[in-house]
């Protein structure tokens, strides 16, 4: 019986040395990263694994954060070879990199995304301005008797907030903090919003923290929905509700012109065309992130760079077109793709400046 | 005297008789309210259902379009396949049923019609049977994603929608010529994941799901039991056992993202086992169902009466013996139903495996259990997420899959324990 029992415990011994031989190897690329470009690293990934001898790259959606702290753990093959962003990687994260090994980190930028505040197609559509986001959707907003002191927000409908707009409830439906699409829409929509009164942005100049903490945080008396991380559902409850107002990625929207329309921020429509020569103010840059010391050892990173970066992916009339992703003009283009071909340069201290 | 006591008994009587009545409507009150419960939860899940198959059947049927497609042979020639532009030639496909079309704004909106996976469709033919190459056929070719939507009524035609009024002509015209129709999808049921709707399958979440629970299944069912028999019949009950008890009770409770924490810690960082692989899958989910089947196993061991174990002893069997030959095979019925159990709440976990990386794109079909995979809820996750319209209804026909699945394990479940039940 203890015989067998120790044979017993000397096989599982060494089952596990064997599993991990197997994990030494790894014959497809691993991505991580932000959600946002997710939809748009996945066709790539699947048009190269359709068309080439390669295996098709796996794609996890963690997040631009939790893509970037996988990606900075190390050098080997239990590491993901590239993340995607939805904002530029940070010094922080960049001295990680450093730090454990990852020494040479191509960044290549892929274009352009626009987050939109839509309603129901049945309803009117608004015309709003970055402000008026900022004092509808703020915890705090400066007095609207005057003097530079904050109030509790006490604007119940549109109208209150912009005389020109309707009377309707605010209702907005968006994301939970953990999205990045939400960092980006508190950081270019009610950040842009609180700037234009002055003192605010002197406040920005003086007190940085403060001023964040200000543009920030959005009121949480139910006004601001969180609807969760599902774009679609955003979608399907404001086509029951048409009084409500909904923020999502720019794909969502082109995917769903025919149920819900965009509002205009700041004179501008949030169409492809507008976000893809900057006039649209709420949008961002999307990157994603390569390890240069796993290109050659990893099958398929090469091309897969080159797929990614190829006219007709990223370019004027490419399919991440089609999927809603807004392309760079071409000069830009260009470069990065230099960048993915060239594998050079990488990112350096300099460029945190 | 005698007469006062009639007359007490009388009003003793009507104070009964009085209070009868109520005490009968108390109770058909309290019968109604149960019929009232069941009711309401019944109808929830006729709702659930009804739901699920209305969203989900039209996805196990997809749009096929006919076209007219020539093998060039100036395009197509054995040796070179790989480099064929198959895109070009179901281009050119198009433009022969709809010669009048120009202009590439146009062309483009003609070519949208059919499925971004119609050239892989037609290159698979080639490379079976290179002797098509120089011949017209008519071929049924998937629909794109959101044509199968507007032929499904999901999207309306209205011009200025989803379609122009251009495409919106175009699709009477198929229509009109029979060249429209809707067949059985067998792709959803051979393909792995994509980001086409018309394309994606459940097939590599389904393996998935099945390699992970083989893994499972194989490692929680022997040391859940092997641990239940020995807490239940040899360890000797002191605050050891007390402490071991308690712990297990405890682990049962534990919310499962606990586990895949656990699982990311030990068998990734520590053990450096792959990511997204089944394996450690299959090993946080064993961690997950394993204080189930030891709890439902001690249970099962204690309902077989302690005769059983007495007359053993009695003729002379060893405690082994009298465990392994009657104890346990009277016991196995309900272990099983409590491993069932576990497996079907392992079946529909997601949180533990989002954070050992199996909620990740996966489009090959896992054939191994070290190969990436992702399982079956987590494919539901990940569609109900996606942009495009048309993955509604594979969400829905993906949580359909999903039940079916479930059904069959609880019916050999049931299965097993009427075969082995035993009454005394």
């Amino acid at each position: 019986m203890k015989r067998k029992l120790l044979m017993l415990a000397a096989v599982v011994m060494m089952m596990f040395p064997a599993v991990m031989c197997q994990a030494a190897a790894r014959d497809y690329v691993s991505i991580v990263g932000s959600s946002t470009i997710y939809p748009f690293a996945t066709v790539v990934a699947e048009q190269f694994g359709k068309s080439t001898k390669y295996k098709t790259p796996k794609i996890e959606s963690t997040g631009s954060g939790g893509g970037l702290k996988l990606f900075a753990s190390g050098i080997g093959v239990q590491h993901p070879d590239i993340t995607n962003a939805s904002r530029r990687i940070k010094k922080s994260e960049y001295e990680k990199c450093q730090k454990n090994g990852v020494k040479e980190v191509l960044e290549i930028k892929i274009g352009y995304d626009g987050i939109v505040v839509a309603n129901s197609k049945k309803a009117p559509r608004l015309k709003l301005t970055r402000r008026d986001l900022f004092l509808a959707l703020a915890q705090e907003v400066p007095n609207p008797k005057g003097g530079e002191t904050l109030i509790e927000n006490p604007y119940k409908t549109w109208k209150d907030v912009n005389p020109d707009l309707p009377a309707i409830k605010i209702r907005v439906l968006g994301p939970p903090p953990t999205s990045g699409t939400r960092d980006a829409f508190v950081e270019l929509a009610m950040q842009g919003g609180a700037k234009t009164f002055s003192w605010l942005a002197a406040l920005k100049k003086n007190d940085k923290n403060k001023f964040k903490a200000i543009a920030h945080t959005i009121r949480e008396d139910g006004a601001y929905v969180e609807a969760g991380e599902n774009d679609n559902l955003i979608v399907q409850k404001l086509e029951a509700d048409r009084d409500s107002l909904g923020i999502f990625g720019f794909s969502f929207l082109d995917q769903n012109t025919d149920k819900v329309q965009g509002s205009w921020v700041d004179g501008v429509e949030p169409t492809f065309d507008n976000i893809a020569e900057g006039k649209y103010p709420v949008s961002r840059a999307l990157y994603f992130y390569v390890k240069k010391a796993h290109i050659d050892v990893i099958p398929g990173m090469r091309g897969y760079l080159v797929e990614f970066t190829s006219e007709k992916a990223f370019g004027e009339e490419g399919y991440l077109g089609d999927r809603g992703l807004i392309p760079m003009p071409k000069a830009e283009r260009n470069k990065y793709r230099k960048v993915a071909v060239e594998l050079a340069p990488s990112l350096s201290a300099a460029d945190f400046q | 005297m005698s007469k006062r006591i009639l007359e007490d008994s009388q009003t003793a009587t009507e104070i009964v008789r009085a209070g009868l009545k109520r005490r009968y409507r108390a109770e058909k009150r309290f019968r109604i309210f149960g019929i009232a419960a069941i009711v309401i939860s019944l109808l929830f899940l006729v709702i659930l259902f009804a739901d699920i198959l209305g969203k989900g059947l039209p996805a196990f049927r997809q749009t096929h379009i006919r076209l007219s497609v020539f093998f060039d042979p100036d395009e197509l020639s054995p040796g070179t396949l790989d480099s064929a532009d198959f895109h070009g030639i179901v281009k050119k496909s198009c433009r022969t049923l709809f010669p009048e079309v120009a202009g590439r704004r146009r062309k483009k909106a003609l070519y949208k019609l059919v499925s971004a996976g119609a050239p892989y469709e037609i290159r698979k033919m080639v490379v079976r049977n290179p002797s098509l190459i120089g011949t017209v056929k008519e071929l049924w070719l998937p629909a794109d994603d959101e044509l199968d939507m507007l032929m499904k009524g999901a999207i309306s035609r209205d011009p200025d929608g989803r379609f122009n009024v251009d495409q919106l002509a175009w699709i009477e015209r198929l229509e009109d010529e029979g060249r429209l129709r809707k067949q059985f999808n067998f792709t959803f049921f051979t393909a792995g994941d994509s980001r086409d709707p018309e394309l994606a399958g459940i097939l590599g979440a389904l393996s998935g799901t099945i390699l992970t629970l083989l893994i499972t299944l194989l490692l929680s069912f022997p040391i859940g039991v092997a641990t239940a028999v020995y807490l239940e019949e040899f360890a000797k009950e002191n605050r050891w056992s007390d402490f071991l008890e308690v712990n297990i009770n405890n682990l049962a409770a534990v919310p499962s993202i606990i586990f895949g924490l656990l699982g990311l810690g030990v068998f990734i960082n520590l053990f450096g086992l792959p990511r997204s692989a089944p394996l450690v899958g299959g090993l946080v989910l064993t961690l997950m169902t394993l204080p189930t089947i030891i709890i439902a196993g001690r249970a099962a061991l204690k309902a077989v009466p302690p005769s059983i174990r007495e007359a053993a002893l009695g003729i002379g069997a060893s405690p082994m013996q009298t465990v392994i030959h009657h104890v346990l095979p009277l016991a196995m019925p309900g272990m099983l139903t409590g491993t069932i159990i576990g497996m079907a709440r392992a079946l529909g976990e997601t949180a533990p495996l989002l954070m050992i990386g199996m909620v990740a794109f996966i489009v090959d079909i896992p054939r191994s259990f070290s190969a990436p995979s992702t399982a079956l809820p987590v494919q539901i996750y990940l569609w109900a997420d996606s942009p495009e319209r048309a993955f509604t209804e594979k969400t829905s026909a993906a949580i359909i899959v999903l039940l079916i699945f479930l059904i069959c394990m609880n019916a050999s479940a049931v299965y097993l324990r009427k075969k082995f039940e035993r009454r005394w």
